[in-house]
């Protein structure tokens, strides 16, 4: 009964987040546009729909997957886990001794994108406007990567404290040079997805990977240094799909030039 | 009525698919890394059923419902031609969404505590609760501004690379003057502001714009309308820490 319970407040807190956009599209459809909504049954189904799979979704995440991710990423951070097997002392000195915590962010953080329901809107959107040249698992995949090694990078400059702006801006010249080199039908998309990756599933798992970590890294403050891991996962994967589409054109010049 | 129910069994299997990484990675984590049993093992496969059929639930609300509204409201505006009405509501589509967005709200907390740790403001509840309001609001505006910027850049066809580079150059400049306690999560604001409802709203519509005004591509017009949502909070977020 608690679970029916705690499902019904999932659901009222996903109204609740969808109440303001509702009110927005159909106050402008009826008093600005005042025109009839198209097909309106299916499209009230349709929010339903996607209310109730929010919901359920989010349900499901909080009942089984999130506590124990949670735990994990305390359990892999804490010092006891850390400390040498020999000697039972935190010899954690050395950035490289947490070398699980780096494998666990990169597996966390592609995992999480593959299930992200917004990066999966995105991805039938643009297969559906490049009339299928973008390729739904191809865009999902290489998001998914640029997360991975976003929230790896992340952990390891938690670990070795160095200033978080060295790293976001030395990004930013990277995707200044690569957005000139790309194909440009992929720029855009590729912007797009810096900021689709972190929603639902990811954020909740690495904010607790981000603040675990800075907890039991001596040295660190958890309230300065624990942010920031979502900042590398809305970089790197801009970075990594106009890589995609760099290398998918490199490869169909080349065939070209083979069959010539 | 069976093909429906067939069509409804092969996209549970797809979500199934896109959840089953996660759970290999926690189920590899918790039995060799860690070397724990799992705990509840009935609860987790209970709640693994509700996020597949979540996930199915929405994806197919997102073809039937959100796709569809986003699109047709975009074509509805470019007919009726009236510039400042489409700004509006790009506007309002913005900031409404984000207002209510439950990451932003415990990101703003949590800004809240750093800043009364720093001495930035008082370490009263009162004080801590207006500054968070107050980054709630500007973080919120921001994002409007940001949808109004991004659909004026559609309509007028500019190459979304110099206005995305302008703004991190800004970030790069602002960086330098904001205090030091607010640069993380000026960083990370950008990435929690734009909620799964909201994506694929605003994706359609700039899709439904670029389609629907001649000239423009919709691959390369039509998408960017998310790159400035995380990009202008930061931006925004910065000033709001120097300010205060």
């Amino acid at each position: 009964m608690a679970w029916l319970a705690s499902l019904l407040d999932t659901l009222l807190a996903t109204l609740q987040d969808v109440f303001p956009i509702a009110a927005v599209i159909f106050g402008f459809q009826l008093f600005v546009l005042r025109r009839p909504i198209p097909n309106l049954r299916r499209t009230l189904f349709g929010f339903f729909y996607v209310l109730l799979g929010l919901s359920l979704f989010l349900q499901g995440l909080e009942q089984a997957l999130f506590p124990l991710g949670r735990l994990m990423a305390t359990q892999l951070t804490h010092p006891e886990f850390l400390a040498d097997e020999t000697t039972g002392l935190l010899s954690a000195t050395h950035w490289a001794e947490y070398y699980w915590v780096y494998i666990f962010a990169f597996a966390i953080g592609f995992s999480t994108t593959v299930a992200e329901p917004s990066l999966i809107a995105v991805a039938i959107k643009a297969n559906q406007v490049s009339g299928g040249a973008i390729g739904v698992w191809g865009l999902r995949i290489a998001v998914a990567i640029g997360v991975a090694v976003g929230i790896s990078l992340g952990t390891w400059r938690i670990v070795t404290g160095y200033p978080l702006h060295y790293f976001i801006i030395t990004g930013y010249v990277f995707v200044m040079f690569q957005t000139f080199y790309a194909p440009r039908i992929i720029v855009p998309l590729a912007y797009d997805s810096g900021g689709v990756t972190t929603s639902t599933v990811t954020v909740p798992l690495v904010a607790a990977l981000g603040l675990g970590l800075a907890e039991s890294v001596p040295g660190r403050s958890p309230l300065l240094d624990g942010f920031g891991l979502i900042a590398f996962a809305s970089l790197c994967p801009i970075i990594s799909v106009m890589a995609y589409a760099q290398i998918s054109e490199y490869r169909a010049k080349r065939n070209g030039r083979k069959k010539v | 009525m069976w093909r429906s129910i067939l069509a409804f069994g092969k996209s549970l299997l797809d979500s199934l698919r896109d959840l089953a990484p996660i759970i290999l990675v926690i189920a590899f984590f918790q039995l060799v890394v860690l070397q724990q049993p799992i705990p509840n093992l009935a609860g987790l496969l209970g709640g693994t059923l509700l996020v597949t059929l979540g996930l199915t639930f929405f994806i197919y609300g997102l073809n039937m419902g959100l796709f569809p509204i986003g699109e047709s409201m975009a074509q509805a505006f470019s007919e009726k031609g009236s510039v400042f009405w489409l700004l509006l509501f790009a506007f309002t589509l913005g900031f409404s969404t984000t207002i209510a967005e439950p990451a932003l709200i415990a990101v703003a907390e949590e800004a809240s505590e750093v800043a009364a740790e720093g001495g930035i403001i008082e370490a009263s509840e009162q004080a801590m609760h207006d500054y968070a309001t107050g980054l709630r609001l500007t973080v919120a505006f921001s994002v409007g501004l940001a949808i109004v910027i991004g659909v004026l850049r559609i309509l007028k066809g500019w190459p979304i690379h110099y206005l995305i580079i302008g703004g991190y150059a800004s970030i790069t400049v602002m960086t330098a003057f904001a205090p030091r306690s607010i640069i993380g999560i000026a960083y990370d604001s950008g990435g929690v502001t734009t909620s799964t409802i909201t994506v694929p709203l605003v994706t359609a519509l700039g899709v439904g714009l670029a389609s629907s005004i001649q000239g423009r591509n919709p691959m390369i017009d039509g998408f960017g309308l998310i790159a400035f949502a995380s990009l202008t909070p930061m931006i925004f977020v910065m000033g709001y820490g120097m300010i205060i």
